[in-house]
């Protein structure tokens, strides 16, 4: 067996949420990056995987557990691990050699020495010419070359990408990601391993020799899987496409309550918590999907790379719409494929009227959180409370920008099947217009 | 090989062009200067000797000379105290504690108060020497330019944005390293800005801290600022418009000598990728970066201050025995929160003992109600310059052929020490006996309504195109047009001019509500009065107590109403 570079052992991390409780990100991670391998980390946003990214270029600390680098325990940002940033973060005053230079610089390399390894670097990445730009002068495939270029030039042991190509368009992201895999597997590249976090299936498929699927709440290896298909891939071939579908059937395992942790003993009896991540689906793309998948070709059901294709969205972003349906019953996930119910079959052929009834009726049923604050509206006698109370009770389990991004999804679905209201100026949930008199009857 | 290396270099390469041939009298010349200014202001004086004045308008250039060197002097002062507050209060949570309520007391403080408490000081330092006076006046400069520039370098510091910091983190810079790559870049925009608004406030201040009083005798510094004062007393309008002139002339030169090129230098580091794609220009620095000597003399700093990065790095990273991260001890902590704590008890001890001995609570009592009457003139001076203006930026600013020009008219407008003007309004109240309390009022917003237009101005002229497309398509008119679409979109600036407004206002009244020409002294009551005339009395225990009350109604005010508002114009009504 090939040697460890990086090894985690039961890594842990908490944060502390707004009321001072501790709320678990990481639990008990173990992991080992080996020499010679890709590996890919899928996860669902908010999962807890660029934590775990952050915990090993020693960006956060661990508080739980063990980090390691080669057998060395880490305690900071380590010289032979570099990392590759979403954003990029290049310092837009530097020039694209500057920026290149700037981990040679920190390690006190002579100039002369800087700019042959810093013109070495650029050169390979395909950026000859373009030393004396702005970053601002570029394009946003450029600029990711040059935050690629700055993370090889320091001839890193370990290379971390959290979700480089994530901020690009597709056509660019997917010429960027065969132009690295051409230069590991071309053997180019002085680093011994690569850590790619991501959310797209297809490109974890594509690039790594080991997909680690998380779990979140609290973030955790779920599965891994192997992948021994032989680079380059072709992304049409049948291996690779059973591959893609066994990873939808993964990831969407045990859906109907995707955020909850499935496998727990209790977790089916109990029922499901008012504070649960909802998936941030937008109402109008429900609507969408749910009318796609009724209509041929598909019939009622789907395969989700497939849909994916039809829908021209990306997985990252089809995924949650999926979970909203199946949690709100309109249609089931089951092994990678997502099927129309038939109360999901009303709710397409019906009329404006009824499809907002259904959808507020199944938000009453399936949501405890929009049932909790309906259930609360219809006691004031107003029909009106202000949403300083729900972020209350949302922020004893998730984090600030969490709890704010869930009642927003919450608001936007309510809004929709008219079960409550929400004024942005004065920052109050209300009952529906014409519905205030009969709460207060 | 080329042969051309055998010959001293400085033949051969030839390595100047004729930019260089420009540039070498302004360089020498400017230098000559400098020297002859700073050995003025170390001329030997005791107190009583009568310093040289004259108000032939042939001095006046010296006379600025003197006074820009002040101001520079001061700039430089305030740059470097700026630098170690912020990594000070950025870096360090104990000092952060104290500094930055610190500083938020120091802002509102009155800039004219700093200089009668600390004049008899600065003279003591340098006994017989002019440099204790200049000092004094020095640091009076100093504290209007400090204290917001010091702010907006921690405010940038504080806000690095977190990615760029990760970056900085992965790559090993060391605090050095980060400090000039990444910190002080990020910060330039902010503090350049700062420094600009510094400058004007300046020069506002300069009149009032060249001409000095300390027990009972009156210093005047050779300085355009003590020209106005002799001006003033000797009732001479025709010198007063020489003064306006040269003043006039000290900031075009500025600007176009200093700021100009500064702020074109500085358009680098901007973050916003996107923005105005119109960016700024300046002659100055054109002609800077053609002139090989001075390409030379950056180049030679650059490679100064690289080589130190190199020098100052980090030895160990993340995998040594040094980076395990260090346990806090709670128990110093929390020693320091009660050192802190016991401080502020002794002070506020301190403090009612000193009301109850020095000046007894009636006069506490009659300070607030004159802090009221100042913070009605000012809140309603504020209102009434925003009638007015905010419908003139408006469509100053909608009309793209205007703004560029006039904005920049306003904003020169805002760096003119408006208390120059102030005699021409004395003699117009002496002429038709009218109100001092009313009819000073006014004074105290001349300076700084120019701050109002300006903001409102470039608020109108970024309004996006598409909005103003679709007001015309549904026409929207009238009140309707005002309501819902103009207003709301010029808010957030125009919120970002009142409170710059609101401070300034609240500095000028000590100069505004209590004017002399001659020997008339006409007096307005409110607080800036009470202090104006405790200072030319030298009661320190009052001056101490009118800065105190004018401290907490300014801090008040920006606590509860301009913060508010600010919050509220960034949250709801951001474009």
């Amino acid at each position: 067996m090939t040697a460890s570079i990086i090894e985690l052992h039961g890594v842990g991390k908490r944060f502390r949420s707004a009321d001072g409780h501790p709320r678990p990100v990481l639990a008990d991670v173990d992991f080992h990056l080996r020499e010679g391998e890709i590996v890919a980390l899928l996860g669902q946003s908010g999962s807890g995987k660029s934590t775990l990214l952050r915990i090993m270029a020693g960006l956060v600390p661990a508080d739980a557990g063990q980090v390691r680098y080669r057998g060395q325990p880490l305690s900071g940002p380590a010289r032979g691990i570099s990392m590759v940033f979403q954003s990029f973060a290049l310092f837009p005053w530097l020039t694209v050699q500057q920026n290149v230079e700037l981990g040679l610089e920190a390690r006190g390399v002579a100039k002369a020495e800087r700019a042959v390894k810093a013109e070495e670097a650029i050169a390979l990445i395909g950026l000859s010419g373009f030393e004396g730009a702005l970053p601002r002068e570029l394009s946003g495939g450029m600029r990711q070359r040059v935050g690629i270029a700055r993370a090889l030039v320091t001839e890193p042991d370990v290379l971390l990408m959290d979700e480089a190509f994530s901020a690009l368009d597709v056509l660019t992201g997917e010429r960027l990601r065969e132009d690295i895999l051409e230069l590991w597997d071309g053997g180019h590249m002085p680093t011994q391993a690569m850590l790619v976090v991501s959310h797209n299936i297809e490109e974890a498929v594509m690039m790594a020799d080991r997909v680690l699927i998380f779990a979140s709440d609290p973030g955790r290896i779920r599965c891994q899987l192997s992948v021994q298909l032989p680079r380059p891939r072709d992304p049409e071939s049948a291996d690779v496409r059973a591959l893609i579908d066994e990873v939808y059937a993964l990831m969407t395992a045990g859906a109907a309550r995707p955020t909850r942790a499935a496998g727990t003993v209790d977790a089916a009896v109990a029922p499901a918590p008012l504070a649960e991540r909802l998936p941030a689906a937008d109402v109008a793309r429900m609507d969408g999907l749910l009318e796609l998948l009724a209509d041929p070709p598909f019939d009622g059901r789907a395969d989700l790379p497939q849909l994916c294709e039809e829908a021209g969205l990306p997985d990252a972003e089809l995924l949650p719409v999926a979970h909203a349906l199946a949690l709100l019953g309109l249609a089931q996930l089951d092994s990678g494929d997502l099927q129309l119910t038939s109360l999901g079959r009303r709710y397409v052929e019906g009329s404006h009227g009824l499809r907002r009834d259904l959808f507020g009726q199944q938000l009453v049923t399936h949501v405890p959180l929009i049932a909790h604050i309906r259930h609360s509206l219809e006691q004031e006698p107003s029909g009106e409370m202000p949403d300083k109370p729900v972020l209350r009770l949302l922020s004893e389990h998730l984090d600030d920008t969490e709890a704010g991004a869930v009642l927003q999804t919450a608001v936007s679905w309510a809004r929709h099947g008219e079960v409550f209201e929400y004024d942005y100026n004065t920052g109050a949930l209300r009952l529906p217009t014409g519905e205030e008199e009969t709460a207060t009857r | 090989m080329d042969r051309r290396q055998f010959f001293p270099r400085p033949v051969v390469e030839a390595g100047t062009n004729r930019w260089d041939w420009a540039l070498l009298p302004l360089v020498l010349g400017l230098l000559v200067l400098l020297a002859y200014g700073a050995a003025q202001m170390t001329r030997p004086f005791a107190l009583g000797d009568p310093l040289p004045l004259s108000l032939d308008p042939s001095h006046l250039p010296y006379y600025l000379l003197r006074t820009n060197l002040r101001m520079l002097a001061a700039m430089v002062l305030a740059l470097l105290f700026s630098a170690v507050f912020a990594v000070l209060a950025a870096k360090v949570r104990a000092a952060e504690k104290v500094l930055v309520p610190m500083l938020d007391i120091l802002q509102s403080i009155p800039i004219l108060g700093f200089l009668s408490i600390t004049v008899t000081g600065f003279i003591a330092l340098f006994p017989g020497n002019l440099l204790g006076v200049e000092c004094a006046a020095i640091f009076a400069i100093f504290t209007s330019q400090a204290w917001n520039m010091a702010f907006s370098l921690y405010q940038s510091l504080r806000t690095v944005p977190s990615e760029l910091d990760e970056a900085a983190r992965v790559f090993q810079l060391s605090g050095w390293q980060r400090f000039w790559r990444l910190e002080l870049p990020y910060a330039m925009p902010g503090l350049l800005w700062n420094m600009m608004m510094s400058m004007s406030g300046g020069w506002f201040f300069v009149v009032a801290s060249e001409a000095i009083s300390v027990s009972d005798q009156s210093i005047k510094l050779p300085g355009v600022g003590s020209y106005i004062a002799m001006a003033i007393e000797a009732r001479d309008l025709g010198a007063i418009g020489w003064a306006i002139v040269a003043m006039l002339v000290g900031i075009v030169l500025y600007d176009q000598l200093v700021f100009r090129p500064l702020v074109a230098w500085a358009d680098k580091f901007r973050f916003e990728d996107s923005g105005s794609d119109n960016a700024p220009n300046s002659w100055m620095l054109n002609w800077l970066r053609r002139t090989a000597f001075t390409r030379r003399a950056a180049a030679w700093l650059v490679d100064r201050l690289e080589g130190s990065l190199i020098w100052f790095r980090r030895h160990h990273d993340g995998t040594s025995i040094r980076a395990r991260p260090r346990i806090a001890v709670a128990a110093w902590q929390r020693a320091w929160d009660a050192v802190l704590a016991a401080a502020v008890m002794v002070a506020l001890y301190q403090l009612v003992r000193f009301v109850h001995a020095e000046v007894g609570w009636s006069e506490a009592g009659h300070v607030l109600g004159l802090g009221l009457v100042t913070l009605a003139r000012v809140l309603v001076l504020i209102a009434l310059a925003a009638l007015v203006w905010v419908p003139v930026g408006i469509w100053i600013g909608m009309n793209p052929r205007w703004s560029g020009r006039l904005q920049a008219v306003a904003q020169f407008l805002a760096a003119f020490p408006a208390n120059l003007l102030f005699p021409v309004v004395v003699v117009l109240i002496v002429r038709w006996k009218l109100d001092p309390d009313v009819w000073l009022s006014p004074l105290m917003i001349f300076g700084t309504q120019w701050y109002l237009l300006f903001n409102v101005i470039a608020g109108a002229s970024n309004i996006p195109a598409e909005l103003r497309h679709a007001a015309r398509n549904l026409g929207l008119s009238g009140w309707l047009k005002w309501r819902r679409y103009l207003l709301p979109a010029v808010f957030p600036s125009f919120v970002t001019g009142a409170i710059t407004a609101s401070g300034g206002s609240w500095n000028a009244s000590i100069v505004a509500e209590y004017v002399s020409w001659g020997d008339t002294t006409l007096k307005a009551h409110g607080l800036g009065s009470y202090i104006a005339e405790m200072t030319a009395k030298g009661d320190f225990p009052r001056i101490a107590l009118g800065i105190g009350v004018m401290c907490v109604f300014v801090m008040g005010l920006n606590h509860f109403v301009w913060r508010r508002l600010y919050r509220l114009a960034e949250d709801r009504m951001h474009l």
